[in-house]
């Protein structure tokens, strides 16, 4: 329907039809006319953002960077409208096994470091900025072993990190790159033996996604107000909530993603007007 | 303020239990201090507290500091008891929010309702259910090592005949006796877990009696017997009762309940080992799910007035709906006087027939026992007790 308030999310996972499913009908309850569509990875969402085809988008931190950049060449300016509290002051961690020799990052040089996807901004993107920090050079320092798994999806795909993990554990690499909750989840999971690996480094805190809206839309506005009602304590909400991974709505804030802006920079992802330069990124 | 030592123990590797155990203890704004050296346990303390909607204080300088957010414990502040654990604390109505949680668990909100429809207590409550499950469980028999089917016998083929029908009708009869039970198993709501494992073991006991009288029905190779319409259709009565209180009044205190005579009757006559072993294990079941029906029927009679009038119609319902059919076929009695009589002799029959007379008296008077003891007159015991099927079960 034309008049609907339409927000764009990316189908990672097959819950992620059951969650929207659920907060459509939460927010129509609530009077808001909402309607959502689920796309296969998250570059055409952005440009259906920018270009007007939606009202919000639910957006990677990486997504958001290329909003952002996609907006300004266009001259125009998106908003981060709301984010999960999840999303906020995560960390990138370098793992190697505990029996390594490795003290400090700047021993990895000649190492091989396992990374997830080409477009995952927690195991590949700021990771590897914070080895380029540390003076090692990804293309000839370093031998980096990707782990393309469901590309396009910016990293919301675990199983890139989980084969990194694997791969580390197995010998094959010399250390893996992940994100702090899912070094924790392998562990529990039995990815990795409890013990037989250690954090090497970990990066700056960072923030993760957020609700894009279009800048100066007051039906976003109201959105978000909504969203931010929606409360943990009401066992109907909870179950989304929880399904989505949060305990409540924040603000929007964008002073964390500056250290995946300069990634994506270091990386050659994007272009300052938001155009795909990454080669070998096929979503 | 509270603080968790950790000492060298990751949150990886079980820190986090101790770490849950004493926001368990606390509330929203209190502080945790924990206690412990590196990295990693930082780090993973960041990842713990987004997940739980806490705040990491992260200074190297000091101990790390939790503090506890908002919705912390909410889970726990919405939780509400089903109940408690004794079945004397089982409650009146059990909601059906509670689905399939064990009685006197703390449950936890959100999930999708249940929709077990024998919701009330008194629908299926029986005090004697939890005695009666243990009494069941420790007298469980395996069919194989119970009775001697090697034992050898030699029957006039027209006796094991005879054997062969009284089987072929009681298979049916125990098909009847498991699917009963069995329907309302998925009904009743799991706080009243006693009623449930009862009926669990009882549709068990079922399927062994359906294993043994299959058993002996097969053993000389001959073809298995009659299955009258009229039985059939005695049954099927039985299968269409949707009231719990009703379909046990129906099948444990009258049809098992005239059973017991039946199977006394068959264990006492039998003409051969096998016939009477198998009576009596099934015997010694069946007093079981009658003193259930018995004790259930008991209680409800004592909580609903009128109920008296409601199983008396019942009676009627099925005697009128079974009026134009045959109830038990001729061919079920007859077999019953041959096996009886255990020779295929003028003499033995003259005695067969006898007895078969003397199992329908006892089976009328034990009917109206049980039923005087529901607090039926003598008069309306005798009336209701002549109008039960006369199909037995």
């Amino acid at each position: 329907m034309s008049g609907s308030f339409l927000m764009g999310a990316v189908a990672y996972d097959p819950k992620v039809v059951t969650i929207w499913e659920g907060f459509r009908s939460w927010l129509t309850q609530e009077g808001l006319d909402f309607d959502f569509v689920l796309y296969s990875h998250y570059e055409r969402q952005v440009e259906d953002l920018v270009e007007g085809r939606l009202d919000a988008a639910w957006n990677s931190p990486l997504a958001w960077v290329r909003a952002q950049r996609l907006a300004k060449a266009s001259g125009t300016e998106v908003e981060a409208l709301v984010m999960r509290d999840t999303d906020r002051d995560l960390r990138s961690v370098v793992v190697v096994r505990d029996d390594a020799t490795f003290a400090d990052v700047s021993e990895l040089r000649g190492a091989t470091v396992g990374t997830g996807a080409v477009d995952s901004p927690q195991a590949t993107l700021l990771p590897i900025s914070m080895l380029r920090g540390a003076g090692l050079d990804p293309n000839t320092d370093l031998t980096v072993r990707r782990f393309d798994l469901g590309v396009g999806l910016h990293g919301d795909h675990i199983g890139g990190e989980r084969d990194a993990a694997r791969a580390l554990a197995a010998g094959e690499i010399d250390a893996a790159c992940m994100v702090d909750a899912n070094q924790l989840l392998f562990v529990r999971e039995g990815t990795l033996r409890s013990g037989s690996t250690r954090i090497l480094a970990a990066t700056d805190p960072y923030d993760h996604c957020n609700m894009t809206v279009r800048a100066g839309d007051e039906e976003a506005t109201r959105f978000g107000h909504l969203l931010k009602k929606m409360s943990f304590d009401d066992p109907e909400v909870r179950q989304l909530l929880e399904l989505e991974g949060l305990r409540v709505w924040e603000d929007g804030r964008t002073s964390g993603y500056t250290a995946l802006d300069r990634a994506v920079d270091e990386a050659g992802f994007y272009d300052e007007d938001g155009g795909v330069i990454a080669e070998h990124y096929r979503p | 303020m509270t603080v968790v030592p950790l000492d060298e123990l990751g949150l990886e590797a079980g820190g986090h239990l101790l770490l849950a155990h004493a926001v368990r203890q606390l509330g929203p704004g209190d502080t945790i201090t924990v206690l412990g050296d590196g990295l990693a346990l930082r780090v993973h303390l960041q990842a713990w507290c987004r997940e739980h909607g806490c705040q990491l204080v992260w200074d190297d300088a000091a101990p790390a500091r939790v503090v506890l957010g908002p919705t912390v414990n909410a889970e726990l502040r919405l939780a509400e008891r089903a109940g408690g654990a004794a079945n004397s604390a089982a409650v009146d109505r059990a909601p059906a929010h509670w689905g399939l949680a064990a009685r006197g668990a703390l449950i936890e909100p959100g999930a999708p309702p249940s929709d077990f429809d024998l919701d009330l207590r008194d629908e299926v409550w029986s005090e004697a259910a939890p005695r009666l499950y243990a009494q069941a469980a420790a007298a469980q028999w395996d069919p194989e090592a119970a009775v001697d089917w090697s034992a050898s016998f030699a029957l006039d083929t027209e006796v094991e005949d005879a054997v062969i029908q009284v089987m072929t009708y009681l298979v049916e009869n125990e098909q009847a006796a498991l699917t009963v039970p069995a329907r309302f198993l998925g009904r009743i709501h799991p706080h009243y877990r006693e009623t449930i494992q009862f009926l669990a073991i009882q549709a068990a006991d079922e399927a062994r009696h359906l294993e043994v009288f299959s058993r002996r029905a097969n053993l000389s190779g001959r073809p298995l017997g009659v299955s009258g319409a009229g039985g059939r259709a005695s049954l099927q009565t039985l299968l269409a009762e949707p009231d719990f209180t009703l379909a046990h009044f129906l099948l444990s205190v009258l049809g098992e309940g005239t059973f017991l005579n039946l199977l006394d009757f068959i264990e006492h006559h039998a003409p051969d080992p096998i016939t009477a072993r198998i009576a009596h294990l099934a015997l010694s079941d069946e007093r079981r799910h009658v003193a259930f029906g018995m004790a259930h029927l008991t209680h409800r009679v004592s909580t609903e007035t009128g109920l008296r009038d409601r199983l008396a119609t019942a009676i009627r319902s099925r005697h009128d709906a079974l009026a134009d059919t045959a109830g038990l076929n001729a061919g079920v009695y007859d077999a019953l006087v041959v096996l009886a009589a255990g020779a295929w002799t003028p003499a033995a029959i003259g005695e067969g027939t006898r007895a078969v007379e003397q199992l329908q008296r006892d089976m009328d008077t034990g009917r109206q026992r049980r039923l005087r003891r529901l607090g039926f007159s003598d008069q309306e015991a005798a009336e209701l007790s002549d109008l039960h099927t006369r199909n037995f079960m």
